[in-house]
């Protein structure tokens, strides 16, 4: 009985992973592409949740801002919009917003130091914290675009027949998974048999030597960005139906981090075997340790396993070997 | 005109190595430090030393020492606001266990007692670097941040689960506790402040500094010219962190005078502390102060602005600071990736060949 709550536990650890694969995902994409550590990863997910939500419910966008100036009261048009068409009108913002980031922040930093773009990132990342709040309201929103949730009682009748014991899983979770599963097999199709891909892969090697070559490094710049914010808004759908569209979603970020560590920040399978073990690992830890001292485990467990990990490995499970010169 | 180093004359070394070689900055500097001592703690008022002067130097000696080891040694970390949590515990926990001991120690051993555990968070830098690093800092901020939640053996078991400052006095007035005086406030921070300052100062254009410097420009060719890294980083680890507790110490003790680390020690104090250096200006003294008091200032103005002069809600007011604080960030990367210190130093040498600047 022990053995298989314990089994539960795991199981339902691997799910959580999958979730952070998928913010990890948006991560490793950017980085592989442009070498940039994109930080505001996470504020994407939020923001792109948060646009989800004003569009379905017909928000009027900076209704706050405008109501505050100039003394109206204005709040919804008075219309909503089914979710896939809403999907589609975020995932074109997402693009817009790629299109906008690269034209007014990365190409004046371009061959600048990796870290002083990793810091323009997090500030990229609080602007856009603050223009979601200011668009759509700082107000913990309720997400919800048809996908099932709740206990599975499929699962839970088949494993109270197979062990006696019915595994307890969340629908959500499974669906989270396919839908990793299908973004990662897409990812990784559009990488290697389309030419944008092919491209896309010439530029993560050597930008000079992808640039001599005519590639144009702007529009896959756009393009990575744009599939990031793609990346970010599935992510967002999950976490969002899962917690609820508010300010801790963008936390999220800071939990693929220690997932990216594991991996390798260069690693698409990386990032969803880190994620797999960071949320396997936090939620046994928490099973087994937690009660011990305290519970609530899971805000450090992450970051203190990648530490101990990354002084016996510094590149990840894995990332590319680094090679140091002088 | 008068701002010129000629005429000037140097007889020894020692005046030939002084931080402001030139006259006019070198009396605007104790100006300041005179106004700063003697006319301000006069004329405060407690709005004046709780929303701008007492944060602002706090703010600053934390940033110093953040500048210390992401400027000067080039090691970025993300745990600022744990290690000031650590600086804000100890100093609570000393303060109760010895009450006859003066405050002023107190506050210099929590600073020690970060630096131990600086150092302990430090080691890790010695294999991993960049941001690796910078994501192995946020165990630190995490991990301690938990730690003094739940290890009730920190809060003294108080039910709240806070830290309150007891009462402790200087020379008959009290600096912690509720019936500070807003000068005596000010005037313990700016002490802390002008003299980690000058200790900053003497460290980073010193052999030790020089060391930082060299391994924040490329870590093997240092090593390779004999500078010991395990030594450099975690000296810089040690200082910086010794700097940071000692900024938590005094927020905790004189300034807020109750805490609860996850609200007052956060993750969001870590970023602060790091945006204020980037904005003031990475390696840079004058820059930690700078961008200390444009982040203490920002807030402020703003909320003058918006919720007093157009009335708007003080959440819409919040919400705008996070994308102007934002976008200043990237406006200042991009436009100057050394801060305020380098405009300053820009306008220092205009000044010095105005009127004739060819």
């Amino acid at each position: 009985m022990e053995f298989l709550y314990a089994s539960e536990v795991l199981l339902n650890g691997l799910m959580a992973g999958v979730m952070y694969s998928l913010v990890a995902l948006g991560f490793v994409l950017i980085y592989k592409a442009s070498g940039i550590f994109n930080y505001a990863q996470g504020v994407m997910a939020l923001f792109a949740a948060m646009t989800l939500v004003g569009i379905m419910e017909g928000r009027v966008p900076f209704a706050h801002l405008i109501n505050a100036a100039f003394g109206v009261h204005l709040s919804s048009f008075g219309w909503t919009v089914p979710g896939l068409l809403a999907i589609l009108l975020t995932a074109l913002i997402m693009v817009g917003l790629a299109i906008a980031i690269e034209k007014l922040v990365l190409k004046h930093l371009v061959g600048q130091e990796p870290i002083i773009l990793f810091m323009a990132t997090i500030g990229l990342a609080w602007f856009l914290e603050g223009l979601g709040d200011v668009m759509w309201g700082a107000d913990v929103k309720v997400l919800d675009v048809g996908l099932p949730q709740g206990i599975s009682e499929t699962v839970e009748t088949m494993t109270d027949g197979l062990f006696g014991y019915g595994f307890f899983i969340d629908r959500l979770d499974i669906w989270a998974t396919v839908i990793a599963a299908v973004l990662v097999a897409a990812l990784v199709g559009f990488s290697q048999y389309t030419k944008q891909g092919r491209a896309m892969r010439a530029v993560a090697d050597d930008h000079q030597a992808a640039l001599s070559v005519g590639i144009s490094l702007q529009f896959i710049w756009i393009m990575v960005w744009s599939i990031a914010g793609f990346v970010a808004l599935v992510a967002g759908i999950m976490w969002g139906t899962k917690s609820g569209v508010q300010f801790s979603l963008s936390l999220i970020a800071l939990k693929a981090l220690p997932v990216l560590m594991l991996g390798g920040f260069t690693s698409i399978p990386g990032a969803i075997v880190g994620g797999l073990i960071i949320g396997m690992g936090e939620k046994l830890f928490e099973y087994f340790v937690g009660p011990a001292v305290g519970g609530a485990t899971e805000n450090w467990f992450a970051y203190v396993l990648a530490l101990l990990f990354l002084v016996f490995r510094p590149q990840g499970l894995f990332g590319e070997r680094i090679i140091e010169r002088v | 005109m008068f701002y010129r180093e000629a005429g000037d004359f140097k007889t020894s070394y020692r005046d030939d190595g002084q931080t402001f070689p030139i006259k006019l900055d070198r009396w605007g500097y104790y100006a300041i430090l005179a106004v700063a001592f003697l006319v301000v703690p006069l004329v405060i008022d407690s709005y004046w030393a709780n929303a701008v002067l007492v944060p602002f130097l706090i703010y600053a000696i934390a940033a110093l020492g953040l500048n210390i080891l992401t400027g000067y040694a080039g090691q970025v970390s993300l745990g600022t606001g744990g290690f000031m949590a650590v600086g804000a515990y100890a100093v609570y926990k000393l303060m109760v266990a010895f009450p006859g001991v003066p405050i002023v120690v107190h506050i210099i051993l929590a600073g020690a007692i970060t630096a131990v555990v600086g150092m302990l968070f430090g080691l890790p830098s010695l294999r991993i670097k960049g941001f690796y690093l910078a994501v192995a800092t946020l165990a630190a901020q995490f991990f301690l941040v938990w730690l003094f939640n739940k290890v009730p053996w920190f809060y003294n078991y108080s039910a709240s689960g806070q830290i309150n400052a007891p009462e402790r006095t200087i020379l008959g007035w009290a600096v912690t506790g509720p019936a500070t005086s807003a000068s005596a406030k000010y005037l313990i921070c700016l002490c802390f402040a002008v003299g980690l300052a000058w200790m900053a100062r003497n460290l980073t254009r010193g052999s030790v500094g020089r060391k930082w410097m060299a391994i924040r420009d490329m870590d093997i060719a240092a090593e390779i010219i004999g500078v010991n890294p395990l030594t450099a980083k975690l000296s810089a680890f040690a200082v910086s962190s010794f700097f940071v507790g000692i900024a938590g110490a005094l927020l905790f003790s004189v300034y807020l005078g109750a805490a609860e680390a996850s609200e007052a020690f956060g993750i969001n104090k870590s970023f602060l502390v790091l945006f204020m250096i980037i904005i003031g200006g990475l390696g840079s003294i004058f820059g930690s102060f700078a961008g200390a008091a444009f982040l203490v200032l920002l807030p402020v103005l703003l909320k003058n602005v918006l919720v007093a002069q157009f009335g708007w809600p003080t959440d819409l007011a919040a919400h705008i600071e996070l994308m102007i604080v934002g976008a200043l960030i990237v406006f200042f990367l991009i436009v100057e990736p050394h801060g305020l210190a380098r405009l300053w130093a820009l306008t220092k040498e205009k000044l010095r060949l105005w009127p004739f600047p060819h």
